[in-house]
């Protein structure tokens, strides 16, 4: 046979995972070269669900970009709005009620544990087991219950407002907070005897895409992606912010730095954020929501300014250069999952497509919030 | 030698539990709600599209200041008022909610001064129509009165 | 002669009713327990308990046009389906549901479904590689690993089961194994082995027949969170419902031979309920063992490829060899 192609030994093709694709959970596109099963090369390419949030925040005036902050993950909202809140009160100022503070923090990690919850389950499913994920999202339901009582919505909250917060909680929500505690100490042990114990996970995830200390620096990883390489870094400890210092919390880290370590790291920070919701009902303290004193028109006096938070995603950032209008100058968001993503396109070369995106998955990666 | 017999008995016996939970669950009973046949109530705070709030005498609160208007940040409020001959106050003639733009933010019943605004609680929404998504909230309080 | 024709051909006839009317229903079952696990309620509007689903979803897939992806092999994509439909059907002539529901009974019938059972892998290859589309062709590289994999353990540990029996008439291996749940290839205290081995022969036979099916955990052929659909990712119409069908009637035959070759067959588990008829018991069995099927699914995640074949090459091939050996050693000495 003559034929006309020759095919080499080390052939390659080219795989393209996404834009629509199970298990980049979004519209997250993986260029990948493949040798086979193997990874020789991979690309992620972004960008599909940008919405210029950094620009709409130049051209928004403060509380009308209150609502945008939700958008960027609508898995973990609230992180990302007292982020936002507390460097425009830092900026201009305002002083925020103690209940205030206390209550965006149960919030916030009522939140996180949510996120971690739907994280949970989206990531057996990405390993093949469907079960869990209609368990994690039961007690999301939950979570998710409580909130729109509070909130009124269910995702994308509006919930903080500059000073203080947009309305009241009840004893409604206090007592169903308290029996929800219980609840999910039962139902991780059910995750953790159902999936953590189970042999085939184990065998997939344990020793699975290492990420050494220094590549989790040299890309700025953050969250579980840095803490399950063995980096005691959380944003609530090392910057503290609101009433985080009152709290008795530990920062769960392993040194394995494998898929298994971010998995356990996640499923100990749900554990972490339940004692700091325990501690933060016993200590909630009565009085006002909104400061009494309030600027009628925000306008932060020019300058620069900067805020870190610890959301259920990692380290989020966000920085502020104001010149005294309206509007801000500049506004920039730093996205935690931007830089844990850029560690798969190096860390993935070599790997079976299958670990790939079992590591893709243990990266927690939400889309909407990669492209802002 | 012992180690591979220990470690095939512990995933056989790890196996074993993980089936003693889904074999438990399966006796458990439902949680869904079998929606459309079965329907949830909204909470009080539901944020649905807005709506604007009658006074007794069935006439909106509204007195045309376009303070939500100015307030919304994706500019999908649309109102318009005249002063009617021998009237004080403006009353309102126009009030267009674009809804396809609408977040539920919220600003506009936070911006009311004069508790004209209110969310309501309709979360069936739904059309093939770009048009039905832009509510005429005067006629659709006009309905409501009926 | 002409009347054995005819007895042959109405059995086929109802093999394939058998057949089809199981893998229509089992998805509903499927579909129904998977929902039970996950605390849903599953189908329920169709019919009572939603027992119209299965025909109302093969009229949605019979009135949907079968697409042919552009370069690909027309003849082998056509023929994929259809292949992964017949050997499970075929099979079916030589399986014996009670000492006389047999369609045609053979004493190479052990032999026979083997055969038809190693190609019921090549459907996988067919379609994968007439697809034209890369996720399907590594699913069909995946899928034949897995067949060579595991059809080995499955034939060592079958041939234990023929030694015992002495026979590879399926007739003879489950007579053999009357009277008691004791006389049981799987706990022979009583019947003609004593190899108390068998419990782990069984879990091996059973793993392989997982794996031969392409059930999870380890459906690495259609990892949907990898590969999309694997192997069906370009099937349409009722060329994706010959497959679908095609895996549940696979799963029917590997219980059918899980039951005849381990549990006993039509025997009834006590001797007192010998009364009741063998179809029932068979029956029993067979549901048994698929709801099983269905429970694992629901419960673990999926192994990776190279799991898959450490498990088969590590612990299922010297296991099963090492209790062929012993089993052989037992009969020469009783």
């Amino acid at each position: 046979m003559n034929s006309p192609i020759k095919l080499q030994p080390d052939e390659t093709f080219i795989l393209n995972v996404g834009p629509q694709h199970p298990a980049t959970h979004g519209v997250l596109r993986v260029k990948m070269e493949m040798n086979g099963e193997y990874i020789v090369n991979a690309e992620t390419v972004i960008g599909y669900i940008h919405r210029m949030h950094e620009k709409m925040g130049e051209v928004k005036t403060y509380p009308q970009f209150l609502m945008n902050l939700s958008r960027m993950d609508y898995l973990g909202a609230l992180g990302y709005s007292h982020g936002h809140v507390l460097l425009i009160e830092k900026a201009s100022g305002i002083e925020v009620p103690e209940r205030a503070e206390y209550i965006r923090a149960i919030m916030v990690e009522l939140n996180r544990v949510a996120s971690h919850l739907f994280w949970f389950g989206a990531f057996v499913m990405d390993l093949g087991g469907f079960s869990p994920l209609m368990y994690a999202l039961q007690d999301r339901e939950y979570i998710l219950d409580m909130l729109e009582a509070v909130t009124g919505s269910r995702l994308t909250y509006c919930y903080f407002r500059f000073g203080g917060l947009y309305n009241d909680i009840d004893d409604d929500f206090i007592s169903a907070a308290r029996r929800f505690i219980p609840r999910m100490r039962k139902s991780l042990k059910k995750y953790h005897k159902l999936v953590t114990g189970n042999i085939i996970f184990h065998k997939r995830l344990e020793g699975i895409a290492p990420l050494s200390q220094e590549m989790c620096r040299k890309y700025g990883a953050s969250s579980a992606v840095a803490r399950g390489s063995g980096i005691n870094f959380d944003v609530r400890k090392n910057e503290p912010y609101s009433v985080y210092p009152e709290f008795d919390f530990d920062i769960p880290v392993f040194h394995e730095c494998d898929s298994l370590a971010r998995y356990k790291v996640r499923m100990e920070e749900i554990e972490q954020s339940l004692r700091i919701i325990e501690q933060g009902l016993d200590k909630l303290p009565d009085g006002p929501i909104m400061p009494e004193k309030k600027p009628k028109l925000i306008k932060p006096p020019p300058g620069d300014y900067y805020q870190a938070v610890e959301t259920a995603r990692g380290s989020f950032g966000i920085r502020l250069v104001s010149d005294g209008g309206k509007t801000p100058y500049r506004l920039k968001l730093r996205s935690p999952t931007y830089s844990n993503m850029h560690l798969f396109d190096e860390s993935c070369r070599g790997m079976m497509i299958m670990d790939a995106l079992a590591f893709m998955g243990s990266l927690d990666l939400v889309i909407p919030e990669i492209d802002r | 030698m012992i180690t591979y017999f220990t470690d095939i008995y512990h995933g056989l016996i790890s196996l074993f539990i993980g089936m003693g939970i889904t074999f438990k669950e399966f006796f458990s009973p439902t949680v869904t709600v079998s929606y459309p046949y079965e329907t949830l109530t909204m909470c009080d705070r539901y944020r649905g599209h807005t709506q604007l709030i009658a006074n007794e005498e069935g006439k909106p609160n509204c007195v045309v200041c376009g303070l939500c208007e100015k307030a919304c940040p994706s500019n999908c409020i649309s109102l318009a008022g005249e002063k009617p001959e021998g009237g004080k106050k403006k009353v309102l003639t126009k009030y267009i909610l674009d809804f396809t733009r609408c977040s539920l933010c919220g600003s506009c019943v936070e911006s009311c001064n004069f508790n004209a605004l209110e969310f309501s609680k309709e979360y069936n929404l739904a059309s093939t129509r770009k048009e039905d998504f832009i509510f005429d909230l005067l006629k659709r309080l006009e309905e409501k009165n009926k | 002669m002409s009347l054995t024709l005819l007895n042959v051909i109405v059995a086929v006839v109802i093999a394939i009713a058998f057949a089809a009317l199981n893998a229509a229903y089992l998805v509903w079952a499927e579909r129904r327990g998977a929902a039970r696990i996950q605390r849903r309620p599953g189908p329920n509007i169709n019919g009572p308990f939603g027992l119209l689903q299965p025909p109302l979803d093969g009229i949605k897939l019979m009135a949907k046009q079968l697409t042919i992806p552009g370069g690909a092999d027309k003849v082998l994509f056509i023929a994929a389906p259809v292949l992964a439909m017949f050997p499970a059907i075929m099979s079916f002539v030589t399986i014996p549901f009670s000492e006389s529901i047999v369609a045609k009974n053979m004493n190479v019938g052990v032999l026979m479904i083997f055969a038809f059972a190693s190609t019921g892998s090549m459907a996988l290859v067919f379609a994968g590689w007439s697809s034209r589309n890369k996720y399907a062709m590594m699913s069909s590289v995946r899928a034949v690993s897995q067949a060579v994999a595991y059809e080995i353990p499955m034939l060592i540990t079958t041939i234990t089961v023929v030694m015992i029996a002495g026979s590879t008439d399926l007739m003879e291996i489950v007579r053999q194994q009357s009277g008691s749940i004791l006389h049981w290839n799987i706990f022979p205290v009583l019947g003609n082995s004593h190899n108390l081995l068998m419990p782990m022969s069984f879990l091996i036979f059973f793993t392989c027949t997982l794996a031969e099916t392409n059930r999870a955990p380890f459906d690495l052929g259609e990892a949907e969170s990898e590969l999309v659909a694997g192997f069906h990712t370009e099937y349409g119409s009722m060329g994706f419902g010959l497959f679908f069908m095609g895996e549940y009637a696979n799963i029917v035959i590997g219980s059918c031979m899980t039951t005849i070759l381990f549990l006993g067959g039509w025997n009834a588990p006590l001797p007192f309920l010998g009364f009741i008829p063998g179809i029932f018991w068979f029956l029993l069995k067979l549901y048994l063992l698929i709801a099983t099927f269905i429970w694992i699914r629901w419960t673990f995640p999926r192994t990776t490829i190279y799991g898959l074949l450490n498990l088969s090459w590590k612990i299922l091939i010297p296991l099963s060899l090492f209790n062929l050996l012993f089993t052989a050693g037992l009969i020469k000495v009783f």
